[in-house]
């Protein structure tokens, strides 16, 4: 058994941003993560992070007001306006301490901070490290905590790598601790602590076709759910529209921030073709842009039948390498392909997901001294569709907020180690389970349920969704739920056991899938990412409200919950 | 019949076997398959207990460092058609086994630490905004930033083999990836750090780090930099004792 004030799951940028805020507020932060925290999939972001600095030469009147405007109408009026508010308001603060504390973003000609323009964004606001943005800020972040940790006196930062939290521990409303795996040993423990926050991530990879990293597999969203937190607006998943053909790897916006066309089999740029995309052209907004680039291929008029081409010739060399060199690195390892020379094949893929662990503004939870924030949180800023460069952000914002009030809430507290017994008994359960998946006798081959989610999942809550498709979805779901009760298992060996690893995150994936397809179900509009073809209004009479799913007796349970408003009148969403 | 490709894979549980042994896999090759690929394909298919790091599979994130026929390199950067679908796979080298390919990075780590891998401004922060870094001198950083800390270099050094405290090629540029930036102050201290019997004069030169180096970063022209920094500041300090 361990034991902290505050216990940090997740070491992206969401989880070290709230490390460092429970540190600054002088409480001990232990820092858990499956991965070494370098290695968390904020690493992966390319673009850049969103912040009204006014860098630009033609972002001189921006304001976090007018931020927060263009995130609630990319929302399609989903988010919550405070929550969008804070964030924006909060932004600079977040940037220029990033800067501080040494990421190297790149420079104006006067040496500030370089911004470019993203999808629906009134102003270049985007602030970026060439097209490496996630690799500098996770960079930086992690060498903060790392003098924290060199700092302490007394331990108040500390790590534990390649560590998969397997269940959250709640008693009477209050969360105790975890029960977690040391995946090097095999060993499972408990770890008491005052407070927990997730900043576990995303759940692209029960899509088939994900720009996500492999690792990404909603677990903790769903070790969340199973201890009784609701998860919010999950039907909205975001396609970005531009991943490589074949490996979808991403290739950021920032692509066509920076002047890139996306053109059709008979080179034309083919979005001037759509009244919604007809205006902001390659950079209207992401849910936009993606189905106008699907209807363009279901058209006939996909590059050989099956992609389009993301061309960046124009922009000449010099400007490539400059601005983004690491796409021409990745199009070159990966596609074969230089896009000096010649335009890169692309396609939408599965890419962010904008609902999670349901917060409040204060990153927290139902459950008292449960905080969530990042990709795995839904506060919600993001709504129906998440604009760019605005989940890095989010990272920042809300970890430095979790980790603050999980600092307070621990000086508040007037007994400690209360949880003990609560994960003491919690961990004798989670042995029996672990056991159990790791001996488990069934027939059921893991790697072909994997597969058939994915596949389920792109076709039934894809790009264009209608009634038939998403209930098909379900059954496939349900289905493959049951028949991971019988799952089959290999490896016997408790030290570093892929398999099991892997299976653990197959039963969330599981689980939080069956929660995206009925939230897409109960959902009879189309609002931001989510479309319905069989409902292709917005219907701000019925659902301009937050989906929210509970897990009661193994099945997700849908209600819905009032989005905050106030500052600005939900309109129709033209660019 | 469809295309296969052959796996020869680096097997050793240093807690249950006494002796490492390679172990063959025949795997169904499709275009674009990686050496990652392969490997993943194996773990979920054919072997459950086969261990191996990743997490992005798009050569950023430096989890899956390897050495594949003959050379450390990213496994989900490796196209196996380029291994001319014979790939044969060994752990990173200069590290401890934990199981199959997974070594213990510790070191590593505890190398990367002790250079004090973070900004050391000199002058407190502008009252509003960011430090001012002009263009040019961002561009100090360009390149020597994109370490992904993977350890291919590690691997590859001949020095590390010979000695393990050896502070190795990435910590070393990690180091002089802060003297060069304009607005870090903590040179003298790094130059200490770097300086000492594990630093930068056990370095042979001998160029593998940069040879491997999936970023292209060159470490040798960093540790050249800083030996002609840290003689500087040595002279400097013979003529101004405290
Ligand atoms: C390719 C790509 C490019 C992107 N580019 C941009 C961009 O330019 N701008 C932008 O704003 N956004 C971008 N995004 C989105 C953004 O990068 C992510 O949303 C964000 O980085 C998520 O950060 P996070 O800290 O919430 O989670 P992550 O970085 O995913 O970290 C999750 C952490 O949780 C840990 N973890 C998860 N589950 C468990 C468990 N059960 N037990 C223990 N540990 C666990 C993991 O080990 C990891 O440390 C991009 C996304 C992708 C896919
Ligand atoms: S898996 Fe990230 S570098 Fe290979």
């Amino acid at each position: 058994m361990q034991y902290t004030e505050v216990l940090v799951v997740g070491a992206g940028l969401a989880g070290l941003r709230a490390a460092i805020g429970v540190n600054e507020r002088n409480h001990k932060a232990l820092v858990l993560s499956k991965v070494h925290p370098l290695r968390s999939h904020s690493i992966a972001a390319q673009g850049g992070v969103n912040a009204a600095l006014g860098n630009h030469h033609r972002g001189v009147t921006d304001t976090p007001l007018k931020h927060a405007f263009d995130t609630v109408k990319g929302s399609d009026y989903l988010a919550d306006q405070d929550a969008a508010i804070l964030m924006c308001e909060e932004a600079p603060k977040r940037i220029y301490e990033l800067e501080r504390w040494g990421c190297p973003f790149s420079r104006t000609v006067d040496g500030k901070i370089a911004q470019r323009p993203f999808g629906g964004a009134g102003f270049p606001r985007t602030a970026y490290a060439v097209d490496r943005t996630g690799h500098v800020m996770l960079h930086t972040l992690y060498e903060q905590a790392v003098r924290f940790e060199e700092y302490s006196e007394r331990q108040e930062m500390g790590f534990l790598d390649e560590w998969l939290v397997t269940r959250l521990v709640v008693d009477a409303g209050v969360c105790c601790g975890v029960v977690a795996v040391n995946l090097l040993t095999g060993e499972v423990e408990g770890i008491t602590a005052e407070a927990v926050i997730f900043g576990t991530g995303g759940s692209g990879r029960m899509y088939a076709q994900s720009t996500n990293a492999l690792i990404n597999s909603a677990h903790g969203m769903a070790v969340a759910y199973w201890a009784g937190v609701p998860l919010k607006d999950m039907e909205f998943i975001q396609f970005h529209p531009t991943t490589l053909w074949g490996t979808n790897i991403l290739m950021t916006e920032g692509c066509r921030g920076e002047g890139g066309f996306l053109t059709n089999s008979e080179g034309k740029r083919f979005l001037a073709d759509y009244p919604d995309s007809q205006k902001a052209m390659e950079v209207a907004p992401r849910d936009i842009t993606a189905r106008n680039m699907t209807r363009e291929i279901l058209a006939g008029r996909g590059v050989k039948g099956k992609y389009l081409n993301l061309d960046l010739r124009h922009l000449g060399a010099d400007k490539i390498n400059a601005r983004l060199p690491g796409i021409r690195e990745i199009a070159m390892s990966f596609a074969g392909v230089d896009p000096i020379v010649d335009p890169i094949p692309v396609i939408p893929a599965q890419h962010y997901t904008m609902g999670g662990i349901s917060t409040n503004i204060h990153c927290e939870t139902e459950v008292k001294g449960f905080y969530a924030a990042g990709e795995a949180a839904c506060v919600s800023v993001h709504g129906g569709n998440r604009l760019g460069g605005n989940s890095l952000l989010d990272t920042v914002v809300f970890g430095a907020i979790a980790g603050w009030k999980a600092a307070d809430f621990v000086d508040g507290k007037a007994a400690m180690k209360q949880g003990m017994k609560a994960v003491e008994a919690a961990v004798e359960e989670e042995r029996k389970v672990l056991d159990a998946l790791r001996n488990a006798a069934g027939t059921e081959d893991p790697a072909a349920i994997r597969d058939e989610l994915g596949q389920a999942m792109q076709e039934g809550v894809g790009i264009f969704r209608d009634k038939e498709k998403i209930q098909k979805a379900l059954g496939t779901v349900l289905a493959l739920k049951g028949r991971f009760q019988d799952v089959k298992a290999t490896y016997r060996g408790r030290g570093m056991n892929p398999e099991l690893t892997n299976n653990l995150e197959l039963r969330a994936n599981l689980d939080v899938a069956e929660v995206v397809v009925r939230g897409a179900l109960g959902r009879e509009e189309s609002r931001g990412s989510h479309f319905r073809v069989d409902f292709p209004q917005r219907d701000d009479a019925r659902f301009l409200q937050h989906t929210v799913a509970r897990h009661v007796d193994g099945e997700g349970k849908i209600s819905f919950s009032p989005v905050a408003l106030g500052t600005w009148e939900p309109k129709e969403r033209k660019y | 019949m469809a295309a296969t490709c052959r796996f020869s894979i680096f097997r050793h549980d240093a807690a249950a076997d006494e002796a490492p042994r390679f172990q063959q896999y025949e795997v169904p090759y499709t275009e674009g398959l990686t050496v990652l690929g392969g490997l993943i394909h194996i773990q979920q298919r054919l072997d459950g207990s086969l261990a191996f790091r990743y997490s992005c599979r798009a050569g950023v994130c430096g989890s899956c460092a390897m050495h594949i026929n003959g050379r450390y390199r990213l496994a989900c950067e490796t196209q196996v058609a380029d291994c001319k679908l014979d790939v044969a796979v060994r752990p990173l080298g200069h590290l401890p086994i934990v199981r199959d390919l997974v070594v213990d990075m510790g070191r590593f780590w505890k190398h990367y630490q002790h250079i004090k891998p973070y900004l050391i401004p000199g002058t407190p922060p502008p009252a509003a905004g960011e430090y001012v870094q002009t263009p040019d001198d961002r561009a100090r950083l360009d390149v020597i930033i994109d370490c992904i800390l993977c350890a291919s270099c590690y691997g590859a050094c001949t020095t590390t083999a010979a000695d393990p405290e050896f502070l190795g090629p990435a910590a070393l540029a990690k180091a002089n990836r802060f003297l060069v930036d304009s607005r870090d102050a903590a040179t003298e201290e790094r130059l200490e750090l770097v300086s000492g019997d594990h630093g930068v004069w056990r370095c042979h030169q001998i160029f593998s780090c940069q040879q491997v180096c999936p970023k292209s970063i060159n470490p040798p022209g960093s540790i050249a930099d800083l030996r002609r920094a840290a003689i500087r500041h040595r002279l400097r300090r013979r003529a101004h004792p405290e």
